[in-house]
């Protein structure tokens, strides 16, 4: 990553490993002065950690620390220049507003000039006067509006009360960052929206540099000048709101920031890609034939009740209609799939609508396989499993536990219930290795022509394409040509069979 | 008749609260009663006339308020001193990387299974090995029994103090920038001074009164005041014996009342929103 200029903190291939899991992996991340950067992921993905070892609670296992150019990883937490608003507040319960404010400065001490007794100028160390300390909390009190508060005990204050002297607290010691741990996690929301609009204008009055973490993507949003989206451990995405929020990069920031209709999608050509079994015109640019996914938001969904002028286009017809304020949030089904919408026309409820989508709201993102999954798939009346046209042998006794299958195929439970599980419809998964790839049709349990093999690093991604459009992703040690024709087969014992709403719907007398 | 009925069925009905009654009955006869007694002998005379014989010999007898003092200053010394070794030992046990599975703690604990009068003598018998009888050291050996007695139940509620301390706050401590000596004495102790009231209220309670330790480590060398009651009631002194431990209960319940306030004040945590 190249330095940016102002640079005050730099995360240089920071990695953190608790008891052999990695929660934090390679890190890297500049950050300017005065910047508002959010860490924004769901939970465990890493971002209270990464902020904790900013703070100095927790030691990088790997990587640096850059705070103005010199690594602080290893100085303890008191030794930093940097603040923190905890997620619980962490008050002082045993000491006032005042008090619990005055804490920082009461330790602190500062340097002054004085001269020794040979008459050199040495510097020397001193505590702040209480004078000092009276001027500081005050204005802090003054500025999250508390100032008539300052001989409350904490435990009489409100929440948000709360809440406010955290803050005064860390930023009453000029910090010159400042590290807020999802702070208004425990705020009602209206109050949590206040707030955000109020630390937003205490970053622009103060100037110094915010590292907030969250999992709420409209608090991210709101505020940030830079969002860090995170997953596991990485980051998936950095980049200021309107890039997050427009250009994502895959499928979990698109499905994290906003909402957002995500398909599956096949580039159909150059700049065209298939989804919702059409082929729409798109503006980035993928090789043909390979597997995406396709984000568009719901304010990007056009509709028209003119079918006749729309008729080369998708038609849907609407299944939800909620009255949102300012708009109207409609379902459109089209074929199986759901298509949200936002709009401010009015159209009634039941009706047929056409759906068009401009190219530039199109947002292509790679895939990324990390197991195939078929969501599609169902159970026949021998107990196999089918996907697409093609049949797999499955253990069908995973979906209930305790129970096995008697000599007419039914599935009996523990209980002695029967259910019979023909036409079943169930979402089927195995890891990428437990497929394997057999020269020659017939051989296994799908036949498919490989569309790609990509070499990656230990072993090759195959990707085996059926007639009905099923795709196979293998990792296998071994490398096909594209074009071939061959098998794939799954050991049932590694399909993972998730049935689609309750079992109960299958029991029989 | 449906009145009746339900009358009938109101008898035989069994509230919530009647799981009470065992307890209240024996509170009333074996902890109300006898107080009551006792208060009415310390203001009687030998006769059963009142009196006020019995708070006139108190304290015109300076043996008597001597030994009053006494035992005071050997309880707060006990206190202190078990205070002092038990404070940094509980927070070392509450440390899961020294202590992984609560073992230590109840090898702390542990002397308390032992017959209490058996443990007095064993100890008297160690101080006598090491060169500190009761007959020379009086004093010295009473304060080493007692501390070894009332320490486990230092241990104990500073311990489960100690296990429930609120990491987030020391971790804002050292946020604020201080040092792990001031995040000792400005947080962690604030916030175990429940546990230490606590401590100290288990321990002072019972040394004030206790009288087999001094006497067996002493050798009748040191009265304390619970010597002098014991003393009292076995020579058939009952007015003077009864007076010298209503005054043990005022000490008892001042030193309750001291506590519960310490409780009350720190127990106060940021969990209340609104």
């Amino acid at each position: 990553m190249a330095k940016k200029e102002n640079c005050i903190i730099s995360l240089q291939g920071v990695t953190k490993v608790f008891d052999g899991t990695t929660v934090v992996d390679d890190f890297n991340l500049d950050i300017t002065k005065g910047e508002f950067v959010t860490f924004l992921g769901p939970s465990g993905c890493g971002k209270s950690t990464t902020l904790r070892m900013i703070a100095g609670f927790e030691t990088p296992t790997e990587g640096k620390i850059l705070l103005n150019g010199e690594d602080i990883s290893k100085i303890p937490p008191y030794q930093r220049p940097i603040n923190t608003v905890f997620q619980k507040y962490a008050l002082f319960p045993y000491l006032d507003v005042y008090d619990n404010i005055a804490f920082g400065l009461k330790l602190k001490k500062i340097p002054y000039e004085a001269t020794d007794k040979n008459g050199n100028k040495v510097t020397k160390y001193r505590h702040l006067t209480r004078e000092e300390i009276d001027k500081k909390v005050m204005h802090a009190l003054k500025l999250i509006d508390l100032e008539d508060l300052e001989n409350r005990d904490i435990s009489t204050l409100s929440g948000g009360q709360q809440q406010r002297v955290a803050i005064a607290r860390a930023i009453v010691n000029e910090p010159e960052i400042l590290l807020l741990d999802e702070p208004l996690g425990a705020l009602d929301l209206k109050m949590r929206q206040d707030m955000q609009i109020e630390l937003k204008e205490m970053h622009k009055k103060l100037g110094i540099t915010f590292i907030y973490v969250t999992h709420d993507q409209e608090e991210a949003l709101t505020m940030s000048d830079t969002i860090v989206v995170m997953k596991g451990g990485e980051i998936q995405q950095v980049g200021n709101p309107t890039d997050i929020y427009n250009e994502p990069v895959n499928a979990f920031v698109a499905n994290f920031i906003g909402e957002s209709n995500i398909y599956n999608a096949t580039m159909a050509g150059k700049l065209k890609v298939k989804f919702l079994g059409k082929v729409f015109d798109c503006v980035d640019d993928f090789p043909v034939n390979e597997k995406v996914d396709v984000v568009v938001r719901p304010e990007d969904v056009k509709i028209s009740d003119d079918l006749d002028a729309y008729k080369n286009d998708l038609h849907g017809k609407i299944i939800s209609k909620v009255f949102k304020g300012v708009h109207y949030q409609y379902i459109i089904l089209v074929g199986k799939n759901e298509v949200e919408c936002r709009t401010t026309k009015d159209f009634p409820d039941g009706s047929e609508v056409a759906i068009t989508v401009a190219a530039q709201d199109i947002q292509i993102m790679k895939k990324e396989f990390t197991k195939n999954i078929y969501t599609d798939a169902w159970i026949d009346k021998n107990n196999k499993l089918v996907i697409g046209d093609d049949t797999f042998d499955v253990d069908v006794t995973q979906l209930l536990p305790g129970s096995h299958v008697d000599e007419d195929l039914y599935l009996i439970s523990k209980d002695g219930k029967k259910y019979d599980l023909d036409d079943a419809d169930v979402i089927a998964e195995f890891g990428l290795g437990d497929v394997e790839i057999i020269d020659g049709e017939d051989n296994g349990n799908a036949n498919g022509t490989i569309i790609s093999v990509v070499y990656e690093g230990d072993h090759y991604s195959v990707l085996v394409r059926t007639e009905e459009e099923e795709d196979y992703v293998v990792d296998t040690p071994y490398t096909w040509n594209v074009g071939d024709l061959v098998s794939v087969k799954v050991d049932p014992k590694h399909i993972k069979l998730t049935l689609k709403g309750g079992i109960e719907k299958y029991e029989r007398e | 008749m449906k009145e009746n009925k339900s009358k009938l069925r109101g008898l035989f009905t069994f509230k919530r609260k009647d799981l009470c009654i065992p307890y209240a009955v024996f509170l009333v006869l074996f902890i109300i009663i006898p107080i009551l007694i006792i208060v009415a002998y310390a203001f009687m005379d030998a006769d059963g006339h009142f009196s006020f014989d019995a708070l006139v010999s108190f304290f015109a007898t300076p043996n008597k308020t001597n030994v009053l003092i006494t035992s005071v200053f050997i309880a707060i010394q006990t206190t202190l001193l078990c205070l002092l070794i038990g404070y940094p030992l509980a927070y070392f046990l509450a440390d899961k990387k020294v202590n992984k599975n609560a073992v230590l703690v109840t090898l702390f604990i542990a002397p308390m299974w032992i017959n209490f009068v058996m443990r007095t003598w064993a100890t008297r018998d160690l101080l006598y090995m090491l060169g500190i009888d009761g007959g020379t050291h009086p004093y010295l050996a009473t304060s080493i029994g007692m501390v070894q007695n009332y320490l486990p139940f230092v241990i104990l509620p500073l311990y489960t103090t100690m296990l429930k301390l609120d990491k987030s706050q020391i971790e804002a401590a050292a946020d604020l920038g201080a040092n792990p000596v001031q995040v000792f004495f400005k947080n962690i102790v604030p916030q175990s001074i429940p546990g230490i009231a606590a401590a100290a209220t288990m321990t002072f309670m019972p040394t004030m009164s206790s009288y087999v330790i001094s006497d067996v480590l002493s050798e009748y060398k040191i009265t304390l005041f619970g010597n002098y009651i014991h003393l009292d009631f076995s020579s058939s002194l009952w007015n003077d014996g009864a007076f010298m431990a209503v005054i043990m209960l005022i000490l008892v319940g001042l030193t309750m009342l001291i506590s519960s306030r310490f409780e009350k004040k720190t127990e106060v945590r940021g969990g209340q929103l609104w």
